[in-house]
């Protein structure tokens, strides 16, 4: 099987597809709005590529720079320019085609990354393995993206890291509809500032999320209870800029938002509320704390979840007081809040 | 003195009222040569409960509330950080302070008679609510009962020469003392278990702001709070007439502008006006104690003694029934919500913590009952029969020229009523004219017009020193006094009128300034209240008003609790409200934030 829908994904499909999609699978079988997709499995890496580059590999010295940068070059050619066999070329167009009747588009836009197959997230990350090519358009354009992610595999910091350490083994590539956000940005399921775990914080910004998450922008923040359901304080931010699908469909670009739009939040109160539902469903889902990326589509106007990872400053901040009795706690109040000797 | 507020000894007597001072006992003013300790205390002013100038009779509810909390915070339960309260006038205002409890040594030796003691009390919290009961019950028969006697022209033969009973004079002092005796016990009973609730819930509260630091203590209020409460009876009381007046068919009888006896002399030229008439006695025991303000003023008196405030909104119910609206409180949605919310919190929390914040609230909520319904027995239906008997006694002095009105009797201090009798009985006994018939009239003159000269004043919210902490839970909780409270105050205040955030929501409206409650009858329907402080008994205006703003009161005052219910917005807690809006004003209420904005 060389071609798997998201939906069809779970977290024991790690050796299969690599972390990054099968928790986009965990994450799309549970119920939440991630941009729909589909991972080319290692399977088919290794069907197209690992028989032509294994002679290239022999008796690498990874400690040569010069050579490992040449032969990684080499390899890379080699694998960009590969003749991907008809089975596969067909299932990854016909999964490209299937995702397109799915969102009701014909030729969605789609980044195409690379996900890792590797014993832990770390190594993955190490391993020099995170290439995304986006914005792509067309069954072509894909499945060049993909040839791109298997030969960034052959890059010559990952060739030297997995010569060091291992780790990897073999590479899965993630085809997901490519949201174009009308706002987007972050959310953490606990409020960052003060560790308060009925609060969500959420900032938010016009256009695409990376503005929000590099600090290009200054988001404007909402602080939502969990508790009452209710929106506890909004704070418009600047909102200077923002990231835009290119007008002629390939690419992103910066540009400026207007005074009126700035001057406003650029999030509906219903919308709060519904993406701090979602918040609250993923942190249930997965028992605890999570720091989010979202995004609206203009398009679609739908709520997507680009990622989730569970929040770690608070989480692992948060200490359990010693198991007093209520009794206790009553005399400690009639202390001032001085403990009793 | 220090930085802070101005001094208590540097406050002007507001022209006309000079001489104020002589209506209360000396113990109760600040005294000139206590001047450096005491202007460099910390005082504020007790508006919430005493939000008018004190008539010099009335004194006797402060001073019998202050002395129950000193009794048992620091004589009974020996709670280690803080004593009592003290209080003093000025201007006829009443301000307090406490007294803490600072030396380690002295901490710690009370709270070896303070653990045991107070682990008594919560442990058999049940029985000593029953006994509790018992006792308030006990005394408000007596208090029903008490007679005051006349003082006749001949005594009866029976009872002074065959019973060998004392003179009519004695007897009369006796059931003086009597009353004062009883209004005494009834609050000290009113602190007994008090005290321990509001530790309780200031635990409760203290827990939720470490563990949601966001958290508005609205929501942690909201988690104790129940809805069966024997201080919502009277108000269930009212909307259960104005149904009944429907189903007579004589609600025309409630039009609007009606006085009260206008709409019973409507009623009883029918059977159907009679049957209402009916079911109004046999509803008003013992409701009707229910007193318009909160049990701290004479004039404050008791629904069954004046039915203004009853009857106007009982014509408010009739028309909103009319309307097709729905006058039962959703108990079980509201019910509902307090648990879903506090489910939610408790979710929140680590394993251990979930137990500490399970067993809390459960005490919190065993102790919810008491804490509200002590309010209707002690400062509603006893306070009521107190001043009520009083009154009796001031009928006496009036029949014997010492005034032309038995309320009069409220211008004299308890112990000048004391004096009063003697004087009475000397003269009653001797045959010769009172001196009290001489002496009292043009005072009783001059301290009316003193009180209306005060009345005009506005107190300040606090005067002395800024404290560095506030140890005492009853001050934070039912007061609001914190230290944030404390500098907003002594700035003068932020910009515009900002306080507690009691109930949620945003609401733009014509302000109502209402000063006094006599006045709450000039609320018009959709208008926001901006008063000094709400009490129980304003529970009927709440269905017209679209928000309210106090001077006064925390998170735990009768405004927050009420306004939470009907889902009003409410600030309260703002030190200045009532002088910042006028009655006209438009203002946005803003019940999420604490603010409240004057638009024009």
């Amino acid at each position: 099987m060389h071609v798997v829908p998201f939906r069809a994904l779970d977290l024991e499909d790690v050796a299969l597809v690599g972390g990054k999609s099968a928790h986009l699978g965990d994450l799309t079988q549970a119920g939440f709005p991630v941009p729909p997709g589909f991972a080319i499995t290692a399977n088919a890496f290794d069907a197209v590529v690992e028989q032509h580059v294994d002679g290239l590999l022999a008796g690498l010295d990874t400690d040569d720079v010069a050579a490992l940068e040449q032969t990684a070059e080499h390899v890379r050619a080699v694998v960009e320019s590969l003749d991907v066999p008809e089975e596969i070329a067909t299932a990854v167009a016909e999964g490209y085609r299937r995702l397109g009747e799915e969102l009701g588009l014909s030729d969605p836009p789609v980044a195409v990354r690379s996900s890792a197959v590797a014993e832990d997230a770390a190594d993955a990350s190490f391993a020099g393995m995170q290439s995304t090519y986006l914005w792509l358009r067309g069954a072509d354009d894909v499945l060049a993206g993909v040839r791109r992610c298997w030969a960034s595999y052959f890059n010559a910091e990952a060739l030297a890291y997995r010569a060091q350490h291992g780790g990897a083994a073999g590479m899965s590539v993630a085809v997901q509809y490519m949201v174009d956000a009308r706002v987007a940005g972050v959310m953490f399921t606990i409020n960052p500032v003060t560790g308060d775990p009925s609060s969500i914080a959420i900032d938010a910004s016009y256009g695409l999320g990376v503005t929000v998450v590099g600090g290009d922008v200054t988001p404007d923040s909402y602080l939502f209870s969990k508790v009452t359901r209710e929106l506890v304080r909004s704070d418009v931010g600047a909102k200077e800029i923002e990231c835009v699908a290119a007008p002629d469909g390939g690419g992103t670009v910066l540009r400026e938002v207007d005074e009126e739009r700035r001057a406003r939040l650029c999030l509906e109160p219903g919308e709060v509320a519904r993406l701090a539902e979602l918040g609250r469903s993923i942190e249930r889902h997965y028992g605890r704390a999570q720091d989010l990326e979202w995004a609206i589509d203009q398009r679609l106007g739908e709520i997507f979840l680009l990622q989730a990872r569970p929040e770690t400053v608070w989480s692992q901040k948060r200490k359990v007081a010693a198991a007093e009795s209520a009794l206790s706690l009553v005399v400690a109040t009639f202390m001032g809040g001085k403990p009793a000797r | 003195m220090s930085d802070g507020f101005r001094s208590p000894y540097e406050i002007e007597t507001p022209e006309g009222a000079e001489g104020w001072e002589e209506m209360y006992p000396y113990y109760l003013l600040f005294e000139p040569a206590r001047r450096a300790e005491e202007e460099q205390r910390f005082w504020f002013y007790n508006g919430m409960h005493f939000p008018e100038p004190m008539p010099a009779f009335d004194m006797i509810t402060a001073e019998s509330c202050y002395l129950s909390i000193g009794l048992y915070q620091g004589r009974v339960f020996q709670i280690p950080t803080v004593l009592g309260i003290e209080h003093r006038v000025v201007n006829g205002y009443v301000y307090i302070t406490s007294n803490e409890v600072t030396d380690p040594e002295t901490i710690q030796s009370r709270l070896e008679t303070f653990l045991p003691r107070i682990g008594f009390y919560y442990e058999n919290w049940d029985t000593l609510v029953d006994r509790w009961q018992a006792e308030v019950d006990a005394r408000i028969a007596e208090l029903t009962t008490l007679e005051i006697p006349r003082l006749p022209e001949v005594e009866d033969e029976q009872e002074l020469i065959h019973d060998h009973k004392l003179g009519s004079n004695y007897r009369l002092m006796a059931a003086y003392d009597r009353c004062l005796h009883l209004y005494n016990e009834l609050n000290q009973l009113h602190f007994e278990l008090l005290l321990l609730a509001y530790g309780a819930y200031l635990t409760f509260f203290q827990f939720c702001q470490a563990a949601f630091p966001d958290m508005g203590l609205q929501v942690m209020s909201q988690m104790i709070a129940g809805y069966e409460t024997t201080m919502m009876r009277p108000d269930d009381e009212l909307k259960g007439l104005a149904a009944k007046a429907l189903e007579l068919g004589v609600d025309g009888a409630f039009a609007a502008g009606r006085t009260p006896d206008e709409v019973l002399a409507d009623l009883q030229g029918s059977d159907a006006g009679r049957a209402w008439i009916e079911d109004l006695e046999s509803r008003k025991h013992p409701w009707f104690f229910m007193s318009t303000g909160d049990g701290f003023y004479h004039h404050h008196r008791a629904w069954a003694d004046d039915p203004r405030l009853p009857f106007a909104a009982i014509g408010g119910y009739v028309a909103r029934l009319r309307d097709g609206a729905e006058l039962a409180r959703p108990k079980e949605q509201l019910l509902a919500e307090r648990d879903r919310i506090a489910t939610e919190c408790r979710d929140l929390l680590p394993g251990d913590e979930q137990r500490q914040f399970d067993e809390m609230l459960g005490l919190c909520r065993h102790v919810f009952p008491h804490a509200e319904s002590h309010k209707f027995f002690i400062e509603h239906w006893g306070t009521s029969l107190f001043f009520n008997k009083v009154r009796e006694v001031g009928a006496v002095l009036a029949e014997h020229g010492f005034f032309e009105d038995a309320e009069d009797v409220f211008h004299l201090n308890i112990h000048e009523v004391h004096a009063a009798l003697s004087d009475l009985g000397l003269a009653w006994a001797g045959g010769a004219p009172a001196r009290g018939t001489f002496y009292w009239p043009p005072r009783i003159a001059r301290r009316k017009e003193i009180l209306a000269r005060l009345a005009e004043w506005t107190p300040p919210p606090a005067l002395g020193a800024v404290p560095d902490v506030i140890n005492d839970p009853t001050v934070q909780l039912l007061w609001g006094v914190t230290a944030d409270r404390l500098r907003a105050w002594a700035g003068g205040g932020e910009a515009g009128v900002h306080g507690y955030a009691a109930s949620p929501g945003v609401v733009e409206g014509v302000a109502r300034v209402v000063r006094d409650v006599n006045d709450i009858g000039s609320i018009q329907q959709g208008e926001v209240l901006v008063c000094s402080v709400t009490a129980p008994s304003w529970a009927p205006v709440f269905p017209k008003i679209s928000a309210a703003v106090s001077d006064i009161g925390g998170m735990m005052s009768h405004a927050a609790i009420i306004a939470r219910e009907y889902g009003l917005p409410a600030v309260v807690g703002t030190g200045h409200a009532t002088k910042e809006i006028k009655t006209g004003d438009r203002v946005r209420v803003d019940g999420d934030n604490g603010t409240v904005t004057i638009l024009d």
